[in-house]
This record gives structure tokens, C-alpha cells and sequence, in this order.
């Protein structure tokens, strides 16, 4: 099931079971995990993952609570560092780079690597700062003119320009719920990362919300590599190109979307996709 | 069938209703309760305040003289003030000029007083009742009268409207702080001082007028009615400025430290545990630390308002980590999460986002602490700051007492009567210190208060 990293991916060589994949040619190897174990003190939460992600594809998680997968999704940018007791082993490689070496500089991890959380979580200030400031922090702009410009376009991409444009020196806690999020991807976008991480950021947003910020991710993964951790199957099976199962700490099953809804291989994802636990 | 299942409603009903009195009566219990004890909270402070401000605010008005001064030259036998003659070096003419003030230090200036006491009493005094005439004007009266003198030379000769406090025992005998009629045995003045005071409180030369004398003058033993809290205050301003000035930033920096970078380990518990220790220890404890380090080993000057603030210090640390650490806990960790998701170094999201929201929270406690500190009377008793002292300090490194310790020595003072109102006027400007204290941080609290 576990798809050896590719080194040098070229388009030719067909990766996994690619031939359903036919939307974008997406086979370059983004990042690769091998043999990923987290603990919590000395609670194993992750059983040896491996995985591999592709440039511009939409990987989606699913699995019941508990599974570890936000677990493993915190890990692809170190999030899980923040967490005393938190232990990872194993290998992760962005761009066959390790991100877990002792050189590796998190902050620009986390410049390349996105997220965006589960809960809307702006910064307790206007809407304009919650944009420029990773910008700023990362000296991306030199001039006031090219901030406005990346706070516009970060905006325009995550679909919140023209309701906010007016209000751009308003605090960015008033929006709804739903404006928030996009304003926390739009956030996300202005550092121009390669990668963005999603962990169940639509769980806390109604339909017409949720609608939108999954027609955000379609149109984001144009030029981004998305990885997100979704708790609805129907959102996995709309907007992901892979999909991957996550039981009990382990990666059980991963494959297209299709492949993963349709003609699971593992007696547990068929399990769980139609219902029978989770 | 359907009737019983109508009557189990009924009675599942009337089940509910029985014990929704009894639960509204456990609710109205509890509310009165609560609201008693605001009630009996509020009433003892009002009781407190209004006995402080009954006490304390007449002593900001005492019992003074209106009185014609003459300054005699036959008294007053002094050549003019020296001034500087061209040619003379500034060396030859401090000489000068110092010896002048010497011999204007020599000069009866009470002569001057008893002189406009006779006038105004219209009598003459027999030298036998000089004693009792000097003990109507407060001593230091006669050095007032110097200095007014060496300022402006050209007094000689003239006759001035001058306002003098009168002692203190002539302004407990005139706002009838003792009993009129105790035998002449237990009164605190002669039979002629009483006379001749009453005398001329009727003539109006004798007045209960607002007196400055509390705020601009140091404590006094000899002129009692004019004992002040200048020297107390700039203690007390020189101690907050030690204070605030190390134990805001060590306090702060520290919870930071402790809350946002320190590992969570053995040792980090301990420190935790040892520092919320050190905040119930007595405050004693740390004037006896005080005394040993700065003062028996680092040889820092006694009594001195520096060494106070050091001790202070100490003891306020603890509360101020304390407060800084749970306002920062109490920041929702995704506002770090999502700083550190930009890609936000940890520093950059405690000095960007965590502090700015903790801090109203922070300067609350710490100003609080600092009030705190402000209050605090025991600890300075074991670094000498309750010595006598009659000078107000102009470095932290002379010596001062502070005002809470004031209070302390002037409710000990033997001249009850006097000191009382004294001592709850001290309270007062006290107590206004820290409500203003306490208003900047409500303040503080309010300004740089976010919503999140």
C-alpha cells in the first residue's frame, strides 16, 4: 500500500495505483514519511506511518476519532513540538530534505509548510494585520505597497476580498465564523507556502460555510499541496484526489478517493465507509 | 390503560413541581446568603472609612495664630546680609555669608513671639510665666521665623500678619480633645496656658485653620504640632521606585520564562512549588533575610529606603510571577498555535501576541503587588526604617522611614490625643495612594483590554 519515495519523479513512471488520477499530472514526491511513530509519554499514538505526498494534491485523512490522525498531521510541520510530552521517531522529508534534523530551522518549516486549524482562530487584530503579519515576519514585503498587494491577493485567493475590503482596519474576531476561516487560509496563504495543512477546517462552520471553504481548497490546490484531516467522508470524497484511512494509530489504507470509497482493499475502511463503526 | 399512563404523567408532573420548591428555596437560601455577605463586607469597610475620615480629616485643620510679629531691631541685632563685593572670592564670601547665618542662629527669635503674644494679649507677662506663654506656639515656630528673616532682610524694623501653629497640646485643649474639667494635676497645660488660650481663641488670634504642616514637614519631637509625612512619603516614593524599577521586570520576565520557554521537568516543578511558597511566606521573614544579606553582608546603609525597596522586592517577586504566569495561561493556546503556524519563531509569538493580550492581566497583578509592597510595615521594623528620623532623604541611600511605619510610630506616639487624628490623617494619605494605585490599574486593565 505504501508507495516508495520517488527521488527523482518523473512524469512517465506511474506512482500507487495512479491510472484514476488523471485530473493533474501530480507525481512528484512533496514529502515522504517512513516509519513515523509518535508518542505521548508513554502512549504510542502513531504505530510507524509511512506515506508518501504528491505536489498538488489534495490528501484527505479520514478515520474515527482518535485515530491519530491530527496527530500525524501535526508532525508534516512540527506543530506537535509545541507539546512537552510529544515524541516523534522516524523520518520526514520535504523535498528530501529531513525536517527532523537537528539543523532544520522550524520557523522556515512552518513558512513552507502552512495550517490551518480546526477552531477559526484569527488574531485579535484588524483584518489587515492578520494578513501582513506572517508576511511581514518573513521580510516578504519591503515596501507598504507590496504588503497591500500580498494582504489583496491572499484575500482575493481565499474569496474573502470583497466582503472585507472596506473593512480591512476592522478586527478580524467580528467576522462569521466561516468569513474567519477563510481569513485564517487567506493568513496561511500570504507566507506563500508549498504545502498547507488543514485540520478539520470545516467542523466548526455551517453548510453554506463548509461549501465554501471546500470550493476554496478546490481552487487553492491549483498551486498548492493541501493535506487535510476531515471527519466527513462526502468532504473527502468532493474535494480530495487521494484519501487516505487512519485506525487505531495506524495508516491502514491509502489510494484515490475513488479507489478508497468504491473498492477499498482493507476489510476496516470498508468498515468504516459505510458506516459500520466510527 | 391510557388513564394510567395520563395518571403517571400527572403524578411524574406533580413530582417535579414538589421538588421545584424545594430547589427554588435552596436558590433563594443561597442568594440571600451571598448577599448578606456583601452586605456585612461593604458595611465594615463603610464602617472603616467613615471612622478613618471622622478621625483623621480634622487633623488636616489645627488649632493656629493670626498675630502682628514685630521684628524688633533691639531683638533682631544682626549687620545686613553680606553681599557679594566685586573683587571678593567666592570662597571669602561663602565664609562670610555662613557666619552671618550663625550669628542670625544665635538671635532670641522666641523673643519675637513672646513680644506679639504680650500685644495680643494686651498684658505684660511676668518672666516667671514665660514658660507657660512659650507653651501656646509650637517650638519651631521661632526657626520658621529665622528663615522667614535670612530670605528677606528687609523685615527689620517692620511689623508682619503672620500664621503660626500653636502647640499641640493648646490644639487638643481647643477642639476639646481632653476634658475641660480634669484637675490641674492631669491636664497637659498650666492653668495660665488654658487661660490665656481660651483667651485668645475669643479674640479670633487663635483659629482652626487647614495647615500645609502635615504634608511639607518632616516628623518632629519637639514641635510636635508641626510632625509631618515628607520625609515618610519620599521614603515610601523612593521604596516603589526600587520596587517597581526591579521586581516588575524580574517578576515578568521570569513568568515568561517559566510559562512559555522553561521545560516541563523536575526542576521547573520545584521552582513552581517553591515560588508559590515564598508568596505565603510572612513577610517578616523577609525583613529578617533583608537584614542579614543587604545589611549584615553587603553592608548597605541602615534604615535606608534602598535597602527597604530590596526587601520589598523580594517579597512582592513571588506575587507578581504568580499573577504574570496565570495571565498568560489564561491566553487560548490557539492564538500561539496559529503564530507559530505562520511560522513565527517562539519568542516572536510570546513578545506578538501572548503578551500583548496578557498584559492588562499582568500590570493588574503587578501594580496590585506593588500596593501591596506600598502597605507593608513589618519587614522595614527589621531593617531599621523605624528609626526616629527628621530629614527628608534626597537618595535612596539616606536614611527614611516609610509611611505605613509612620503610622506605626506615631500611634505609639505617649501624646495620645494629639497623635490619634494624626495617625489616622497618615492613614488617609495612605489609603489615597493606594486607591490611586488601584485606579490605574482598573485603568491600565481597561485600556489595554482585547477581546478575542
Amino acid at each position: 500500500m505504501n508507495i516508495p519515495a520517488q527521488p527523482m519523479a518523473t512524469s512517465s513512471v506511474s506512482v500507487g495505483s495512479g491510472e484514476s488520477r488523471v485530473s493533474k499530472a501530480k507525481d512528484k514526491v512533496k514529502m515522504n514519511a517512513q516509519d513515523v511513530k509518535v508518542f505521548y509519554g508513554d502512549a504510542q499514538a502513531i504505530n510507524g506511518i509511512d506515506l508518501d505526498i504528491y505536489e498538488n494534491e489534495v490528501l484527505a485523512f479520514i478515520g474515527p476519532s482518535g485515530c491519530g490522525k491530527s496527530t500525524f498531521l501535526r508532525c508534516l510541520n512540527r506543530m506537535n513540538d509545541t507539546i512537552d510530552i510529544c515524541r516523534v521517531e522516524g523520518k520526514i522529508t520535504l523535498d528530501q530534505n529531513d525536517i527532523y534534523a537537528p539543523d532544520r530551522d522550524v520557523v522556515l518549516l512552518r513558512a513552507q509548510v502552512g495550517i490551518v486549524f480546526q477552531k477559526p482562530n484569527p488574531f485579535p487584530k484588524s483584518i489587515y494585520e492578520n494578513i501582513a503579519y506572517g508576511p511581514r515576519l518573513h521580510g516578504l514585503a519591503r515596501r507598504k505597497a507590496e504588503l497591500d498587494d500580498i494582504v489583496e491577493s491572499s484575500l482575493r485567493r481565499a474569496g474573502l476580498w470583497e466582503e472585507v475590503k472596506d473593512r480591512l482596519d476592522k478586527p478580524g474576531t467580528g467576522l462569521s465564523g466561516g468569513q474567519q476561516q477563510r481569513l485564517c487560509i487567506a493568513r496561511t496563504v500570504a507566507v506563500s507556502p508549498d504545502i498547507i495543512l488543514m485540520d478539520e477546517p470545516c467542523s466548526a462552520l455551517d453548510p453554506i460555510a463548509t461549501a465554501k471553504v471546500e470550493q476554496l481548497i478546490d481552487e487553492l490546490s491549483e498551486s498548492y499541496t493541501i493535506v487535510m484531516v476531515t471527519h466527513n467522508m462526502q468532504q473527502a470524497a468532493r474535494v480530495a484526489d487521494r484519501t487516505a484511512f487512519f485506525h487505531m494509530g495506524d495508516l491502514v489504507e491509502v489510494d484515490t478517493t475513488d479507489q478508497i470509497f468504491t473498492n477499498p482493499q482493507d476489510q476496516r475502511t470498508h468498515d468504516y465507509i459505510t458506516g459500520r463503526f466510527g | 390503560m391510557s388513564i394510567s399512563i395520563e395518571q403517571r404523567r400527572q403524578h411524574r408532573l406533580m413530582t417535579i413541581e414538589k421538588s421545584l420548591a424545594k430547589r427554588h428555596r435552596k436558590e433563594n437560601a443561597f442568594r440571600r446568603m451571598g448577599l448578606m455577605a456583601v452586605v456585612t463586607g461593604m458595611t465594615l469597610v463603610a464602617i472603616l472609612f467613615v471612622s478613618i475620615l471622622m478621625r483623621g480629616v480634622p487633623a488636616f485643620w489645627q488649632a493656629t495664630f493670626y498675630m502682628d510679629v514685630y521684628f524688633d531691631p533691639e531683638v533682631v541685632q544682626l549687620e545686613p546680609k553680606p553681599e557679594r563685593e566685586s573683587g571678593e572670592s567666592q570662597f571669602a564670601f561663602n565664609e562670610r555669608y555662613s557666619q552671618w547665618l550663625t550669628r542670625a542662629g544665635l538671635v532670641n527669635w522666641q523673643t519675637l513671639i513672646d513680644n506679639a503674644l504680650e500685644e495680643a494679649l494686651g498684658e505684660e507677662v511676668e518672666p516667671r510665666q514665660l514658660r507657660d506663654l512659650r507653651a501656646l506656639v509650637t517650638s519651631g515656630e521661632r526657626y520658621a521665623l529665622r528663615d522667614r528673616f535670612v530670605e528677606d532682610p528687609a523685615l527689620l524694623g517692620q511689623t508682619v500678619e503672620l500664621k503660626m501653629l500653636a502647640s499641640a497640646n493648646v490644639d487638643v485643649w481647643i477642639k476639646g480633645n481632653i476634658d475641660r474639667d480634669l484637675p490641674d494635676a492631669r491636664q497637659q497645660l498650666s492653668a495660665q496656658t488654658r487661660t490665656w488660650a481660651d483667651q485668645l481663641e475669643e479674640q479670633g488670634v487663635i483659629s482652626n485653620a487647614f495647615s500645609t504642616s502635615l504634608f511639607l514637614n518632616t516628623d518632629s519631637r519637639s514641635s510636635q504640632a508641626s510632625a509631618g509625612l515628607a520625609g515618610a512619603f519620599m521614603g515610601s516614593l523612593f521604596m516603589m521606585v526600587v520596587v517597581i524599577g526591579l521586581s516588575v521586570p524580574l517578576g515578568v520576565s521570569s513568568a515568561i520564562y517559566l510559562e512559555e520557554f522553561a521545560p516541563k521537568n523536575r526542576l521547573t516543578d520545584l521552582i513552581e512549588i517553591n515560588i508559590n511558597n515564598l508568596a505565603a511566606v510572612p513577610s517578616i521573614v523577609f525583613g529578617l533575610l533583608g537584614a542579614s544579606i543587604f545589611i549584615g553582608y553587603l553592608r548597605l546603609p541602615l534604615s535606608a529606603p534602598l535597602v527597604g525597596g530590596l526587601v520589598l522586592t523580594l517579597m512582592t517577586l513571588p506575587t507578581i510571577i504568580i499573577a504574570t504566569r496565570a495571565s498568560l495561561r489564561s491566553i487560548p493556546p490557539s492564538i500561539r498555535q496559529a503564530a507559530l503556524g505562520i511560522g513565527a519563531s517562539r519568542v516572536q509569538t510570546v513578545f506578538h501576541h501572548v503578551l500583548p493580550l496578557a498584559l492588562p492581566g499582568i500590570l493588574t497583578g503587578s501594580i496590585l503587588g506593588v500596593a501591596q509592597a506600598l502597605g507593608e510595615t513589618a519587614p522595614l521594623l527589621l531593617i531599621g526604617m523605624n528609626a526616629f528620623v527628621a530629614n527628608v532623604p534626597g537618595t535612596p541611600l539616606e536614611q527614611s522611614t516609610a509611611l505605613p511605619v509612620q503610622i506605626y510610630l506615631w500611634q505609639g506616639n505617649e501624646l495620645r490625643n494629639f497623635f490619634e487624628a494624626r495617625t489616622s490623617a497618615a492613614i488617609i494619605v495612605l489609603l489615597g495612594l493606594m486607591l490611586s494605585l488601584n485606579a490605574l490599574a482598573i485603568w491600565l486593565r481597561k485600556k489595554f483590554e482585547t477581546r478575542w
